[in-house]
C-alpha cells in the first residue's frame, strides 16, 4: 500500500492503495466515480477512457503509481453541468442505446476535438476505432462528433 | 371512440389507498430513484410536496408533475422512454412535465416485466394505454364531482381538465388528490390513433443526461456501505468440473476475505427454461476491492476433472417437462463441423411436407443446392455479467441488470431457501442484453456468495469469465435445395437444418407457403457447450441462409432478386400452400416494395454492388439493401437502406436508432463473429482475439424507413438483425463474384 495524491476533476484526492492498481479501479472502487467503465481490462474496448492531461488514455492500463502530478479528467469532470459540446452533441443526436460504452466514447471524442477541432471522417474513424459499441451506434457517434466539431 | 374493459388486467390498477393521502410512495432504491435535483433538471417543474398514486404506473404531484413508472428493464431498446410515452399519451399530459422512474420487480403491480423476443412494447401496449386512460378518466370524474357537472362534458388537454359550458378548468395536480380516491372505472375510453400526440413523435432518451455525464445507472455501478467484491473462477473448458483447490497463497493476499466453491443450483432443483447453468460448481473469491480480488484470482490453483454424462430435468417456457442430456467430453470445433456435415446427409425429423417434393425434384429442369454454416457466437455485452446481493436470514435484496427478473426471483428463492415474497429485485439499466441476461446463473452465484459471507456482495465477471462462460448462440448447418421448372418457376424447396446443440429451423416461414412442394427437416446434436437466446434466436441464422439461397435461386432463374421474392409472396397471398404459414405475405411484400423504392433499386447504376434481403421474425417485417464497395481487399459499406413494418412506431428517432444498431451488429457478426473450441477450451477470451465491428467497418450511412401503419406495435430489438447477414453476403457476391456460405466471412 502507498499513499497517492491525485488531481481528479480539479480536486485533490488522497488514496491509500496498492501502487499497481489501475486508475480504473481507483476511480470506481475507491473514489466512487463510476462513470468510467470496465469493459475488457486489456485496453481493447475503450469503455474506461479518461483524460490524462489532454490525452485520452485507457484507465485499465494506467497504474495509479504512474499518474504523478498529471491532471485526470473523468466523464464526471468533463464539464460542470453536462454541457461540454461533445455531451450536448450526444444528447442532440440521441446517440446512446444501452449507454454503457458512451462515457468512453465521449472521452475519446472530446480529446480528439481538443487536438484536432475539425477532423475529417477518416480522422474521426481512426480516433474512435478503439472504442467498441456493442449496440452499434457508430453512425450516430460519428454524426455527434461532427456536430460537436461544428459547434 | 375505443373503449376497453380495465378488468382484463385489473391487478395492475389496484390502488394502494394508504398512499392516497400523499407523501412519497414506494421505497425505490438509491440507484433508480429520481432525486429532487435531477427531477428539476429533467422536467419543467419543481418536485411536488405530495404525490398521489393513481395506479401502479402513475403518480401525480399536487403541482401537476407526473411520475411514470417504466415497468420493463432498459437494455438499449429505449423502452424506458417509449413505454412511459404510451402511458403519457393516454393520460393526456405534456411530456415535459413527466419524469420517468424504473419500476422494481413487482408482480402484484406489473405483468411481464421481461425483455426478450422483441415483446416489451408488443405486450405492454394495451396495459400501458389502459394505465394512462384509467388515470385520465379518474381525474375527469374527480373534476365532474367537484364541479357538479356530467363527466361526459369534461375534456382534457396537456394535463388540464376543462368543463367548457361552465368555464371551469383545473390542472391534473389540483384534482390528483380527489382522483386518487375514486374507484377504478370498469371501462375507459382510449384515444383514437389520429389523436395521439406523444406516440409517433420523437422524444429524447430519458436517461440521456445521466448517460453522458457518467451517473450511476448500471448494475455494475452499485456500491453500498460494507459491500464486498466477488469474482468467480469457472472451469477453463466445457466438459470439466471442479475437483479441488489450493487457496493458501491466494487467501493470504491483501484484501481477500474468503475463497470457497459454490454449487450454483441445488441437485433437486427443476430447471425452468432460463435456468441454463453452464458450470454447476464454481469457485468464489471474495475481497474488499476488485483489483485485489483479480490479483488473488491469478494465484489461485484450482484442479478440474472431466464430468460424466448427466441429465437435467427442464421445464421449457410454455411446454412440458423434458430431460436434457449433457454429454461428457472435451469438444472440438473441427469435430463439430464434420459431425454436422455428416448429419445433414441423413434422413432427419420431418417437420413439414407440402405436395410431393421428391417428384418435383425429379421433374426439375434445374436444381440449385447449397449449404450454409455459422459458428458459435458470444453475446459480449459491454457490461460484463454482474449482480449485487444482500442476503439476510430470511430475506434478500438483489440489484442489477436482468432481462427476466420474475423467473429469476423464483430460481433464487429456491437456491437460497427464502420465500419469493421476501426477495426484492431492483432493476438497473442493462449494459447490453441481447438475450444473455435472461440466463441468470450469476444472480444465483451472487446471492449464494452473499448468503455465505453474511454481507452485501457485488459479483463481477471479468471479460474473460464472461466470454468463456457459455450461453452462446449455437453453431448451425443448413442445406437448401430448390427445383426450377423449364419456365424458371420455383416448384420445390427442401430445407435440412440442424445444429449443435439446437436446430435453427422455422419450418413455417417463407418460402413455405409460396412453394407447392416443400419439405423441412430438422436435427440436432447434443453438446456440453451451453447456449441461450441470442438476438433473434435461430432467425439470425435461418435468415442469413435462406435469403442468400433465394438470391442464388433468383439468379439461376434469371430473375431480379426482389421481383423473384415478390412473385413468391404474391402466390403466398393469393394461393397459399398449407395453413400454418406464420407470416403475412402482404406485409412481407410491403417492406420489399418500400425498400425497392427507397433504395432506388434497379436504377441502372452498375457501379453499385447491391445485396437485398428480407425477413419476418418477432412479428415484424424488415427488408434491407446493402450498397458495397470493394477496396484494398476489404468491403466498404457505403449505405444500408432498410424498410421495416413493426406496426405503430412509438418513438421514431429512437426506433430508428435501434434498427441502425441491429444492422451494425448484424454486419459485425456476419463478417467477424466466431467462437471455436479445442478440447473444450474456448479459443477467444477477450476483445484482442474476438473481433467486434468498429466504427471504420460500419456503414457510412443507414437509412431506416417505417411502413406507415395502424396495426398494434410489434418488436424492433431483433427484426433488423437477421436479414442483414444475407444482404451483406449478397452484396459481397456482387462486389467480388464469390458467394459466401460459411460465417464469419472475415476480411
Amino acid at each position: 500500500m502507498a499513499t497517492f495524491n491525485l488531481k481528479i476533476n480539479g480536486e485533490t484526492k488522497e488514496i491509500d492503495v496498492d501502487p499497481s492498481t489501475p486508475m480504473l479501479w481507483v476511480l470506481r472502487d475507491h473514489i466512487k466515480l463510476v462513470g468510467t467503465k470496465y469493459g475488457c481490462g486489456i485496453a481493447q474496448c475503450g469503455a474506461c477512457t479518461i483524460h490524462l492531461g489532454d490525452n485520452a488514455v485507457r484507465s485499465c492500463q494506467l497504474p495509479v503509481s504512474a499518474v504523478g502530478e498529471q491532471e485526470i479528467t473523468t466523464i464526471e469532470g468533463l464539464s460542470e453541468n453536462g454541457d461540454h459540446p461533445v455531451q450536448k452533441a450526444w444528447l442532440e443526436i440521441d446517440v446512446p442505446q444501452c449507454g454503457y460504452c458512451q462515457a468512453g466514447q465521449i472521452m475519446t471524442a472530446s480529446a480528439l476535438l481538443k487536438r484536432n477541432p475539425h477532423p475529417s471522417d477518416t480522422e474521426i474513424e481512426t480516433a474512435m476505432n478503439g472504442n467498441i459499441c456493442r449496440c452499434g451506434t457508430y453512425t450516430r457517434i460519428k454524426t455527434a462528433v461532427k456536430t460537436a466539431a461544428e459547434s | 371512440m375505443n373503449t376497453v374493459k380495465t378488468k382484463i388486467d385489473r391487478r395492475t390498477f389496484i390502488k394502494n389507498t394508504s398512499l392516497a393521502g400523499g407523501g412519497l410512495v414506494l421505497g425505490f432504491s438509491w440507484l433508480n430513484s429520481c432525486k429532487p435535483k435531477e427531477a428539476e433538471k429533467l422536467s419543467a417543474m419543481e418536485m411536488p410536496e405530495e404525490w398521489f398514486q393513481m395506479n401502479g404506473y402513475i403518480k401525480i404531484g399536487e403541482n401537476g408533475l407526473v411520475t411514470i413508472m417504466s415497468p420493463n428493464p432498459e437494455g438499449g431498446q429505449n423502452i424506458k422512454t417509449s413505454m412511459p410515452m404510451i402511458v403519457a399519451d393516454e393520460l393526456d399530459v405534456n411530456w415535459k412535465n413527466v419524469v420517468v422512474e424504473q419500476a422494481p420487480l413487482n408482480t402484484d403491480l406489473y405483468t411481464r416485466q421481461f425483455i426478450g423476443g422483441s415483446n416489451a412494447i408488443r405486450f405492454g401496449w394495451s396495459g400501458l394505454r389502459m394505465a394512462g386512460a384509467t388515470a385520465r378518466q379518474m381525474l375527469k370524474e374527480a373534476a365532474a364531482m367537484a364541479w357538479g357537472v356530467p363527466v361526459a362534458e369534461i375534456t382534457t388537454s396537456g394535463g388540464i381538465i376543462t368543463h367548457q359550458t361552465s368555464n371551469k378548468s383545473a390542472s391534473y395536480g389540483e384534482m390528483a388528490s380527489a382522483a386518487s380516491q375514486i374507484t377504478v372505472p370498469e371501462e375507459v375510453p382510449l384515444k383514437e390513433i389520429k389523436d395521439f400526440n406523444i406516440i409517433g413523435t420523437s422524444r429524447k432518451n430519458v436517461d440521456g443526461t445521466k448517460i453522458v455525464t457518467g451517473k450511476p445507472l448500471f448494475g455494475i455501478d452499485t456500491y453500498q456501505d460494507g459491500m464486498l467484491t466477488a469474482m468467480i473462477i469457472h472451469p477453463p473448458a466445457f466438459g470439466l468440473k471442479f475437483k479441488s483447490m489450493d487457496d493458501a497463497e491466494a487467501k493470504s493476499m491483501p484484501g481477500i476475505m474468503n475463497i470457497f466453491p459454490i454449487k450454483v443450483l441445488k441437485d433437486d432443483y427443476v430447471r425452468q427454461h432460463f435456468d441454463t447453468c453452464t458450470f454447476l460448481e464454481v469457485v468464489a473469491i471474495v475481497g474488499k476491492t476488485t483489483w485485489e480480488v483479480m490479483q488473488a484470482k491469478k494465484t489461485l490453483q484450482v484442479a478440474w476433472e472431466p464430468f460424466e454424462t448427466y441429465t437435467e430435468e427442464r421445464v421449457p417456457y410454455g411446454r412440458s417437462q423434458y430431460t436434457m442430456t449433457i454429454p461428457a467430453g472435451l469438444e472440438n470445433s473441427e469435430v463439430h463441423t464434420a459431425k454436422m456435415a455428416d448429419m445433414a446427409t441423413k434422413k432427419a425429423t420431418e417437420v413439414r411436407r407440402d405436395g410431393n417434393p421428391e417428384t418435383a425434384f425429379k421433374k426439375a429442369a434445374k436444381v440449385v443446392e447449397r449449404t450454409y454454416t455459422a459458428p458459435f457466437l458470444v453475446h459480449n455485452c459491454m457490461e460484463p455479467m454482474n449482480f449485487f446481493a444482500n442476503v439476510k436470514e430470511n430475506s434478500a435484496q438483489l440489484i442489477g441488470p436482468l432481462q427476466k427478473a420474475e423467473l429469476t426471483e423464483h430460481a433464487v428463492a429456491a437456491q437460497l431457501g427464502i420465500p419469493e415474497s421476501n426477495i426484492d429485485i431492483q432493476l438497473t439499466r442493462l449494459g447490453g442484453g441481447y438475450g444473455r441476461r435472461s440466463y441468470a446463473h450469476w444472480v444465483m452465484e451472487a446471492a449464494l456468495i452473499s448468503q455465505k459471507m453474511k454481507a452485501p456482495v457485488k459479483l463481477v465477471y471479468s471479460r474473460e469469465d464472461d466470454m468463456t462462460g457459455g450461453i452462446y448462440r449455437s453453431t448451425y448447418h443448413v442445406s437448401y435445395k430448390a427445383a426450377l421448372d423449364a419456365d424458371n418457376n420455383l416448384t420445390a424447396v427442401h430445407v435440412n437444418a440442424g445444429g449443435i446443440p439446437e436446430s435453427p429451423l422455422y419450418a413455417n416461414r417463407f418460402p413455405a407457403g409460396a412453394v407447392d412442394n416443400y419439405l423441412a427437416e430438422s436435427w440436432s446434436i447434443d453438446s456440453n457447450i451451453t447456449i441461450g437466446s441470442f438476438r433473434a434466436p435461430r432467425s439470425n441464422f435461418m435468415a442469413s441462409a435462406e435469403q442468400s439461397f433465394l438470391d442464388e435461386v433468383a439468379e439461376a432463374a434469371g430473375k431480379d432478386p426482389i421481383d423473384f421474392r415478390l412473385e413468391l409472396l404474391k402466390k403466398a397471398k393469393e394461393n397459399p400452400v398449407g395453413e400454418r404459414n406464420d407470416y403475412d405475405a402482404e406485409r412481407y411484400a410491403g417492406v420489399l416494395q418500400l425498400v425497392k423504392e427507397k433504395s432506388n433499386w434497379g436504377n441502372g447504376d452498375t457501379s453499385l454492388n447491391r445485396g437485398i434481403s428480407a425477413y419476418f421474425c418477432h412479428n415484424s417485417y424488415a427488408a434491407q439493401v446493402v450498397d458495397m464497395r470493394w477496396e484494398n481487399d476489404k468491403p466498404i459499406i457505403d449505405k444500408v437502406t432498410c424498410a421495416i413494418d413493426c406496426g405503430i412506431v412509438i418513438n421514431p428517432d429512437a426506433a430508428t436508432n435501434l434498427c441502425e444498431g441491429g444492422i451494425v451488429d448484424g454486419i459485425g457478426n456476419a463478417l467477424y463473429g466466431e467462437l471455436t473450441f479445442i478440447n473444450g477450451v474456448p479459443q477467444k477470451r477477450n476483445f484482442d482475439k474476438y473481433r467486434m465491428i468498429r466504427m471504420s467497418e460500419s456503414p457510412r450511412e443507414i437509412e431506416i424507413h417505417f411502413v406507415e401503419s395502424d396495426v398494434n406495435p410489434t418488436g424492433l430489438g431483433e427484426p433488423t438483425f437477421p436479414p442483414i447477414f444475407a444482404a451483406v453476403a449478397n452484396a459481397l457476391y456482387k462486389a467480388t463474384g464469390k458467394r459466401h456460405y460459411d460465417q464469419p466471412f472475415v476480411f
